[in-house]
């Protein structure tokens, strides 16, 4: 059976702050496919950055645990799901609102949400208490 | 990260030479928190000619050091801020309240 994407990744790491970069590279990497500008592939890092850091600090609280990233390309369009098996979000809608943030005491700015909201086109978070969190976005390449 | 200092104006110039995320900002602000404890600079610069790549948290770790700031009486400005690290800055209403400088301070610019 043909697949109804044209292209797929897939990757995995253990929830170290040492990867982020790594993670946003590697899905821009993945993207450049697309001939995307210079702006549109700093988008796709900055809300992947945000996503992978979430997963990081909320779901897994700094402990260890598995980030897994999935990528399908179709068309000229990207979609990017972050996934985590950590504590999952309590109140999604608050977890949304610009500035709001369950860690004022790290410095966190609570605009995690927002930048992938702004950055992307599309963003769904799916997410259960004590199983983890989903989170996928949509870019499509002008 | 580099840091400068013009003991004649009080300035500490903090100049970032790493991509900002939630790694490095821990870095930053620890060693930033330090160099202010050390010199009590009244100004505080935050240069991002070197940054490519910012995220939020840069933003927290910026109003961070801002407030430290404010705590000694001292100001805080940022320069050389590209487009992208721009765009991020303009979500939130940072810039109302830490400027973003061409050139020099009002103090370096009387050299």
């Amino acid at each position: 059976m043909k697949n109804v994407y044209d292209n797929q990744m897939k990757l995995e790491f253990i929830s170290k702050p040492e990867n982020e970069a790594f993670a946003r590279i590697a899905v821009a990497s993945f993207a450049a496919q697309l001939d995307p500008t210079i702006e549109e592939i700093s988008d796709i890092k900055t809300a992947v950055s945000e996503a992978v850091t979430n997963s990081i600090i909320h779901g897994y609280d700094n402990e260890e645990g598995v980030v897994k990233i999935e990528a399908i390309l179709i068309g000229k369009t990207i979609e990017i799901t972050i996934i985590d098996n950590g504590k999952g979000i309590e109140n999604i809608d608050k977890a949304r609102e610009p500035l709001y943030t369950s860690k004022p005491e790290l410095e966190r700015s609570g605009m995690g949400f927002t930048i992938m909201e702004s950055f992307m086109e599309d963003l769904k978070i799916e997410s259960r208490l004590g199983e983890g969190t989903k989170v996928i976005m949509r870019k499509t390449i002008k | 990260m580099k840091f400068t200092y013009d003991s004649q104006f009080k300035i500490l110039t903090l100049i970032i030479t790493e991509e900002i995320d939630h790694y490095t900002a821990d870095k930053i602000r620890n060693r930033t928190d330090f160099e202010i404890q050390k010199y009590m600079p009244k100004e505080l610069i935050i240069d991002f000619a070197n940054v490519s790549f910012m995220d939020s948290a840069g933003i927290g770790m910026i109003i961070g050091r801002y407030k430290t700031m404010n705590m000694f009486g001292g100001k805080t400005y940022m320069k050389n801020v590209s487009r992208g690290v721009r765009k991020i800055f303009e979500m939130t209403g940072i810039l109302k309240i830490i400027p973003i400088i061409e050139g020099g301070t009002k103090n370096e610019k009387c050299i």
